[in-house]
């Protein structure tokens, strides 16, 4: 049924489309950020937290605070929401928040699988992984020798088993391959996404199609940037671009070719969207680019929020939050490192 | 009259010492009846002037949780007192410091003991079941290759096979000795993938046996008790060693030591249970230390978090208050009752003479235009009254409240839906049994339904005596009629036959033999005669109406208190009188029709006056005729209610605009006239406190008032008539229940059958007519005083008077427990 989700989508969505309205109510706004930006201490911000959402995470954590607390309080509170939603949903809409973790799965087996690349201990990995994207085997990554084996024993179980179809090698792991491994899962994964959203049809593909577009082509932009001066060939970056979004397939071309930032600026440039993000930076400038990826798609998030009976809220919701607990973290360090100057250079303001 | 009006309220300022601020609050916290002003709502709350002692207090209320979770924890325990009373709070902070210290460092050692002891039960679990998975495991290696022996012969077309067997059999005991096992528990959630991974990771050149555990086993890395498996695994080769054991490792299995040889395997067995049974006594002694500390914290723990609290609740008040530049004393703006006003002086000098402070505290009056909030002084009778109109809306300062009457009027509307006194007395049995427990539930946590029946028990218990006052009157106990009054005046047609015999009572009707009437209520011998629903019909509309045009009146009767209270001259002529005519001329003359006709048992139609007084006011009357003159009267009438339409309309507005006309000119002339830059702003400030006048707004306004009386007025008398369909479908129901259920049952001679019928009686009587019944009267009662009186008179648009009080902080603490 396409366009009639006025008439059926509260029948399972209605409630859980109000709780994440509820709870996107609850984040940071810019008088928030204002006063959090005016904290002394860390006990501060746990003083203004304690008004907010976070309030319940925070309060049984005795002083003094250290920035590690704050931001795992912070996700806590995004992991207890994602999952109070989770196990209220229906089809199609807990494929739906699945697919919302499966990202977070990729830099978990990311991170593990580089970790024991340079002997670290599996337990202390295991801390840093996002909560969202934990399974049960995740651990036994350490075991995998090459990415053969690294399929065929823990991911083959994974959600993320047919995004390694790809990349199946018998090559062994080294920094290079894992991040080629990383970025061929994520093309993978959004390519997947997209065609699921496209599948639900309605506001949930128009918006949702709209917002991994973009996902798409930071990727695909930071993929260039970041190859710049390695030893990947111009055929192989441009096997990692995802096949969708504004970009493809002509703007992939030209990026595939780009030797330096301004040449990426000068493709860029083509396009509308994106010229106003690069209009920003000045001249040879790419450390704000991230920045600016980021209060672009902050806004494209919220705008999702205008419209209503779509999923595209709760994927909005949770990439908030993430930003959210991204500012707070910026937010605790300048102050319990005492740089208060630079406080605002980190902050993508949601509200 | 308390109730009538809201206490008078006044905005005072209180400017205190900065020594003795902490004092002086905690005084009028007991008091309870200041409600502070946040004075500084645009400061963040680490930036107000006592931030610091806010974020102390939180951190001791953190460790006192913990100190709740942990007694809790540790189930009931007998509190003992300890020695030290703490009463400073400075104590307090290091004394729950030490404590909190003290606890942590015990948990952290009873967790490290907890932890080896549930080691060492594992592996004592290990070696018990490891020596039956051994056994049984080598009975099927050699059950296995008899097999494959014996099958042999079977198979002759592979060429190969018997070379394999040959091979097989060669290597075999040297594989024995040489195939590695490692043995370990492993939680039984995860114990099928984990079977799964090690089979993929090597290849599936491994053997694994488990044994489930029966018992919970604590597990030694988080202290919970999950279900856990014993598993061997069988392996060639040190590579699969080291893979098995990262497997073992990221799945949480514990590996553990086990010796083949069985003397072994006895000598450590015996070290284990050794090694367990001294553990445990070190774990008992560990544990019988920390429940000492949990028995002395347990004790006090429940004054400790009151007195926190209440520190805490202190010092966010005192962060309401601005801080006079020198720093010296806090400047407080508060609301409250101006007959509290010695009382709070009183415990002002109280403060400051306790507080050792050189300087009293200063009070005043500040004069202001804000609307203060609205107090009732309730007790525990009315605040349920009071509670039923606030439910609607708090009423704006001072206004006249509907609460006052409410106490009466709801429970009799609610009766006159509600009449039979077996009802009643049920209800009102039930009430009693609130009320007489009231101490015995008031302390305790109560469920939500509960709640509100002891929240409201003595509207209940009123409700129940109008019921019983009501079901005299329709003459219904349980739907039986009763002749208690007297006796009755009618009797059979066929004189002989006596009235429970009278055969044509439902189909010719009763005849009247006595002169006197029955003296109260309905006549008995009536129920379930012919005459019996067209009388109470008749009978219980016309009371509706009766009632209903009574109530509405005293609602229009209230507006003009209301408006003399405020000395609003144009809400008395523009809107009281037109609509008091206009009820009046209309249902205020039916009204009278009605009595008048009960009075002379004349036969006219009212249906026919009432319709044909618009129609057609000049015709004849006829036989509607029920006094002299009635027709002039009628069209006087009638012309009234027409006038009073624009009267209520269009005078109020346009005198408001006259008014507003001439206050605009007369601050014209009063800026044309000062001339000091003083005066200047005083007609600022006055601009911006005088409220926008917008004609057309306000027109529109007194349109959609007009229109809602005069439709409302037709449509609410109307509304009043639930209260005889209520009445009629209750004495209905409890019939249906009685004819059908009881009587039916009682007929049969079985006991049983009576019984039953009696229990499924008692069922619908408490179930259906009690609950379900009691609140849908209830509600119908609400909706009469929500919609019918009250928009008669009520704005409804005031807010709450909410003093600063320790005794809601106390409350607090019982719901978080």
């Amino acid at each position: 049924m396409y366009g009639f989700e006025a008439l059926y989508f509260n029948v399972d969505g209605g409630y859980l489309e109000a709780i994440v309205r509820g709870y996107r109510a609850g984040l940071l706004t810019a008088a928030d950020y204002n006063n959090l930006c005016q904290c002394e201490s860390l006990d501060d911000v746990k003083m203004h937290l304690a008004a907010t959402d976070y309030g319940p995470y925070l309060a049984n954590e005795p002083s003094p605070l250290h920035t590690t607390t704050i931001v795992e309080k912070c996700t806590q509170k995004l992991v207890d929401d994602y999952n109070h939603m989770l196990t209220q949903a229906t089809e199609p809409l807990s494929t739906f928040l699945e697919y919302i973790s499966y990202g977070h799965m990729i830099d978990n087996v990311v991170l593990i699988v580089t970790g024991t690349l340079h002997e670290r201990d599996v337990h202390e990995l295991l801390e840093k992984c996002h909560p969202l994207g934990m399974f049960d085997s995740i651990a036994t990554l350490a075991v995998a020798q090459n990415l053969r084996e690294l399929y065929r024993l823990v991911l083959v179980d994974t959600p993320l088993a047919p995004y390694f179809s790809e990349c199946i090698s018998s090559e062994d792991l080294d920094d290079m391959n894992i991040e080629i491994m990383r970025n061929t899962l994520y093309k993978a994964y959004l390519e997947d996404f997209y065609r699921f959203c496209q599948k639900l049809g309605g506001a949930t593909a128009t918006i949702m199609c709209d917002l991994l577009a973009f996902e798409a082509d930071r990727r695909a932009v930071d993929i260039t940037i970041n190859s710049i001066g390695t030893e990947l060939t111009r055929d192989d970056r441009r096997k990692l671009y995802s096949n969708f979004g504004l970009l493809y397939p002509y703007g992939h071309e030209e990026l595939a070719v780009c030797d330096d930032f301004d040449q990426v600026r000068g493709t860029m440039d083509k396009y509308p969207p994106y010229q106003s993000i690069f209009a920003k930076l000045s001249f040879g400038e790419s450390q704000m680019l991230d920045k600016a990826f980021y209060e672009e798609e902050v806004k494209r998030l919220c705008q999702a929020f205008e419209q209503q009976f779509h999923y595209a809220v709760f994927f909005a919701y949770i990439r908030l939050r993430e930003q959210e607990t991204r500012n707070l973290m910026w937010i605790s360090e300048c102050v319990a490192q005492n740089q208060k100057s630079r406080i605002h250079d980190g902050i993508v303001l949601i509200f | 009259m308390d109730l009538f009006r809201s206490e008078e309220m006044v905005l005072v300022q209180l400017i205190m010492p900065a020594e003795s601020a902490h004092d002086t609050i905690t005084y009028l916290a007991e008091l309870s009846l200041l409600q502070f002003r946040d004075l500084n709502p645009g400061k963040s709350p680490f930036q107000r002037t006592y931030a610091n002692q806010v974020k102390r207090y939180a951190e001791m209320s953190r460790k006192l949780r913990f100190f709740h979770d942990q007694v809790a924890k540790a189930g009931k325990l007998a509190y003992r007192p300890i020695m030290e009373n703490v009463t400073n709070l400075d104590e307090l902070d290091h004394k729950l410091g030490d404590l909190e210290s003290e606890l942590l460092e015990i948990n952290a050692n009873n967790d490290k003991l907890q932890s080896s002891q549930s080691e060492l039960m594992e592996l004592k679990l290990v070696l018990q079941n490891g020596a039956t998975l051994f056994h049984s495991t080598r009975h099927l290696e050699n059950g296995q290759q008899l097999q494959s022996v014996l099958d042999d012969p079977s198979l002759e077309e592979s060429v190969s096979r018997p070379l394999l067997l040959e091979q097989e059999m060669q290597t075999e005991p040297t594989k024995h000795g040489r195939l590695g096992f490692i043995t370990g528990v492993v939680p039984k959630v995860k114990a099928l993938s984990f079977e799964r991974i090690l089979f993929r990771a090597t290849r599936g050149n491994m053997y694994l046996k488990q044994a489930p555990i029966d018992e919970l086993v604590i597990d030694p890395a988080t202290g919970e008790k999950v279900e856990k498996i014993v598993f061997v695994v069988f392996f060639s080769g040190s590579r699969a060693r080291t893979k098995i054991t990262k497997i073992c490792e990221a799945f949480g299995a514990n590996r553990y030591p086990f010796p083949e040889e069985p003397n072994r395997l006895w000598q450590m067995k015996s070290e284990v249970d050794e090694r367990l049974s001294e553990l445990q006594s070190t774990l008992d002694a560990g544990i019988y230390h920390r429940n000492n500390v949990l028995n002395n914290i347990g004790y006090s723990l429940e004054k400790w978090t009151l007195m926190v609290k209440k520190e805490k609740a202190v010092y966010h008040t005192l962060n309401m208050l601005s801080v006079d530049v020198t720093r010296k004393c806090l400047v407080a703006e508060a609301w409250c009752p101006v007959s509290a006003k010695p009382k709070i002086q009183d415990a002002l000098q109280r403060a400051a003479y306790d507080s050792n402070s050189q300087v009293n505290t200063i009070f005043q009056i500040l004069y202001t235009k804000e609307s203060p909030p609205t107090f009732f002084e309730t007790n525990k009778f009315t605040s349920a009254f009071q509670e039923i109109v606030d439910a609607y809306g708090v009423g704006r300062y001072q206004e006249a409240n509907p609460g006052c009457f409410t106490i009466i009027t709801f429970p009799f509307l609610f009766a006159v839906m509600f009449g039979d006194w077996g009802h009643g007395i049920a209800l009102l049995l039930a009430a009693l049994y609130l009320i007489i427990n009231e101490k015995k539930f008031g302390s305790k946590q109560l469920g939500d339904i509960m709640n509100m029946a002891y929240g409201g028990r003595y509207v209940i218990l009123l409700m129940a005596i109008f019921s019983i006052y009501t079901g005299f009157i329709y003459n219904e106990f349980f739907s039986v009629p009763f002749e208690i009054f007297g006796k009755s005046a009618y009797r059979c047609r066929d004189p002989s036959s006596s009235i429970a015999s009278c055969m044509d009572a439902s189909t010719a009707g009763l005849i009247k033999y006595s002169s006197t009437p029955y003296p109260f209520g309905v006549d008995p011998v009536w129920h379930g005669s012919r005459s019996e629903l067209p009388f109470l019909n008749s009978m219980k509309m016309k009371m509706s109406i009766l009632l209903g045009i009574a109530q509405m009146n005293l609602g229009i009767v209230l507006s003009y208190f209301n408006a003399k209270f405020f000395h609003s001259a144009i809400d008395i002529w523009y809107q009281f009188i037109p609509q008091l005519l206009f009820l009046n001329a209309l249902f205020g003359y039916l009204s009278f029709l009605i009595i008048l006709k009960w009075c002379q048992g004349s036969k006219p139609d009212l249906y026919h006056v009432m319709i044909y007084m618009f129609l057609s006011p000049i015709d004849d009357l006829g036989e509607n005729q029920l006094f002299w003159g009635q027709r002039p009267v009628q069209i006087v009438l009638v012309l009234l209610a027409l006038v009073a339409v624009p009267w209520m309309l269009l005078p109020k507005p346009l005198t408001l605009r006259k008014q507003h006309l001439q206050k605009a000119r007369g601050q014209a002339y009063g800026v044309l006239d000062g001339s000091d830059t003083e005066d200047l702003d005083k007609g600022k400030e006055y601009e911006v406190e005088g409220e926008e006048f917008e004609f057309s707004e306000v027109l529109v306004h007194q349109m959609i008032h007009t229109i809602e009386f005069v439709l409302g007025a037709v449509s609410n008398t109307a509304s009043y008539l639930r209260l005889w369909a209520l009445s009629l479908a209750h004495a209905q129901l409890s019939a249906v229940f009685y004819d059908r259920v009881l009587l039916f049952a009682w007929e049969y001679s079985n006991p049983v059958i009576k019984l039953v019928g009696l229990f499924v009686f008692a069922a619908c009587t408490v179930g259906v007519l009690l609950i379900m019944e009691t609140l849908s009267a209830f509600l119908h009662a609400l909706r009469l005083h929500w919609v019918e009186f009250q928009n008669k008179f009520y704005l409804g648009d005031g807010y709450k008077f909410h003093p600063f009080s320790f005794n809601t902080l106390s409350q607090d603490y019982e719901d978080d427990t």
